[in-house]
């Protein structure tokens, strides 16, 4: 009985290790070949640490495939989109759940569509509208639609933690003459902040891997954001693999370097995205 | 205070911003999907065509466009999803849920594929699948098994499955985290009044921990069957849908439709189809789970 349960065990945890390996190789193998070159990759190293590290195919990445530029446009889409985001999200909470009216119920439930509504519903009327407007090749063509197909999520994560604000404290600031506005902005804000955390990560992550819209919508090179800067930058350099690697290590550190640090918090807001909705 | 609270301008001004954007980006533009749905139009010129429901007929019939082949391809990554992906989710979530040594690391090592955005990964399967020095053959060359090595991506009868592998291998994270936290809520009590009973590891979970996290399996069957309907990133940087089209899907045939044949009603029309489907499957899930009970 003993034997046959440690034997269990090990199986187990075998099990658990092989997946745990599967999950690591690929990123491991990103990461080393970012630093090698072609005859390493090819077949002199396949699956070793560099035996020369190749920082040079960081700067071809940079210089000559524009990684910079793609970057920077990544963090600016998705930082805009993030506060749009949160102040169209907060607003709304705010008027869902503290103000009083008939159909707030319904209004939230029709909030909530946007949970299901693919992005493919909005992709040829957004680009004929944006067109026509001169709006194409604009950040604010992907920041408009990206914080729209947030804002559900946000809403109902927002929800959450407005809910756990007592009300008391709306009444007593109310007493001391506060308005609608400073009630809003001294109380329910500043409380805000943990909601605010989860959403900020997870509408990071929607807009920093997007790339239906980003491919569509963006052209000038100038403009383009990671996922579709990493497909221009594959094409340009098919035969030569180091450069590639590197872009895809710029693409992914901050996401994991963000994970590292907030790995409870990244997979409780996926879980709160998921699973109340 | 309810009479301020209860303020009809002020609840407007809150809510606009929100409103705005909703409206205007998601809910407008289904309306205005199905309208173009209706029209033969190149995207560019004033005039369209007013065609009724042509493409509706077209779009089921003709194999030239070949959308049903598309929607095969895509129910069967589902199918791939429900009944490969979600059973090994579940396995990993069950074994996590009864504390391992570890099982902080393990869950957040298994989570981190689906941080990173789909393009890396599927780069990153590109060159794992390339035909000469990809590691995948270069790996069966290695062990002697020479004749099992294909041009993965580029033969027919390989090409979904190995556009199936990366999405695997990139969402069994996302499915184990939401059961791991079902697990996690199953509440003490239940368990060691199950084992009090004699019951076994097995037995707990069958009888206990699956039926209580039943909803966050139905939630991860929605998301595994509309994922795949929509799954779009994977497939176009892997293979566009090729090769012979024997990875289509209904996704990568819109953004076909619309910017290589510039026909925006058919692309439309597409687009429809899969908001429909989008719902309709997650309904018929629903139903499903709730026959059950």
């Amino acid at each position: 009985m003993n034997n046959n349960s440690k034997a269990a065990r090990i199986a187990i945890y075998a099990g658990l290790i092989l997946w745990l390996l599967i999950n690591l190789f690929p990123v491991y193998w990103m990461f080393t070949f970012s630093l090698k070159n072609n005859a390493e990759i090819f077949g002199q190293n396949v699956v070793g640490l560099p035996q020369h590290w190749l920082w040079s195919n960081y700067t071809s990445a940079l210089k000559t495939g524009k990684m910079g530029i793609y970057f920077l446009n990544s963090v600016i889409v998705a930082f805009s989109t993030i506060l749009i985001t949160l102040v169209a999200a907060v607003m709304a909470t705010y008027a869902l759940s503290r103000l009083i009216w008939k159909r707030r119920k319904a209004m939230n439930k029709f909030f909530m569509l946007g949970l299901t509504i693919p992005i493919h519903a909005s992709i040829v009327p957004v680009y004929v509208t944006l067109s026509r407007m001169h709006m194409l090749n604009t950040y604010w063509a992907l920041i408009i639609p990206y914080a729209a197909f947030s804002l559900s999520m946000a809403i109902l994560v927002c929800t959450g933690f407005m809910n756990e604000i007592p009300f008391d404290l709306d009444e007593a600031a109310c007493i001391d003459g506060c308005s609608v506005w400073g009630i809003f902005l001294r109380i329910i804000v500043p409380l805000m902040r943990p909601a605010v955390a989860t959403v900020g990560i997870y509408t990071f992550l929607q807009c920093w891997n997007e790339l239906m819209f980003a491919n569509i919508f963006i052209s000038k090179t100038a403009l383009k954001t990671l996922p579709v800067g990493v497909q221009a930058l594959s094409g340009q350099y098919t035969t030569e693999w180091g450069p590639i690697g590197a872009a895809l290590v710029l693409a992914t550190f901050p996401t994991l370097l963000v994970y590292v640090f907030l790995s409870k918090r990244i997979q409780e807001s996926f879980i709160a995205g998921a699973i109340k909705g | 205070m309810n009479r301020m609270y209860g303020n009809k301008l002020h609840i407007l001004i809150f809510l606009l911003p929100a409103l705005l954007l909703f409206c205007g980006i998601l809910i407008a533009p289904i309306g205005a999907s199905f309208y173009y749905s209706l029209f033969e139009w190149n995207g560019m010129s004033a005039d369209k065509t007013f065609v009724g429901l042509a493409n509706y007929k077209e779009v089921f019939t003709s194999i030239d466009i070949g959308f049903m082949k598309a929607l095969r391809n895509s129910l069967l990554l589902a199918l791939l999803s429900v009944f490969l992906q979600l059973p090994l989710a579940l396995l990993l979530a069950l074994t996590l849920g009864k504390k391992v040594k570890g099982e902080r690391v393990f869950l957040s090592v298994y989570f981190m594929p689906v941080l990173i955005s789909t393009v890396v990964i599927g780069q990153l399967w590109l060159k794992i699948y390339n035909p000469e020095y990809g590691i995948l053959n270069v790996f069966l060359r290695a062990i002697g098994l020479e004749k099992w090595t294909r041009i993965w991506l580029g033969t027919k009868e390989t090409a979904l499955g190995a556009v199936f592998v990366p999405t695997l291998w990139q969402y069994v994270g996302y499915h184990m985290l939401l059961l791991y936290a079902g697990v996690k809520s199953v509440p003490g009590e239940l368990r060691e009044a199950a084992m009090l009973d004699g019951a076994t590891d097995g037995q707990v979970n069958r009888f206990i921990v699956l039926p209580y996290i039943k909803p966050i399996i139905r939630i991860s069957v929605i998301f595994a069957v509309t994922g795949s309907l929509k799954s779009f990133d994977m497939i176009y940087v892997l293979t566009n849908g090729g090769p012979l089209r024997s990875t289509q899907v209904p996704s990568t045939l819109m953004i076909e439709m619309l910017f290589l044949r510039n026909r925006y009603g058919m692309g439309s029309t597409i687009a429809v189809l899969l908001i429909v489907l989008c719902f309709l499957f997650a309904l018929i899930i629903s139903a499903l789970f709730k026959q059950e009970d």
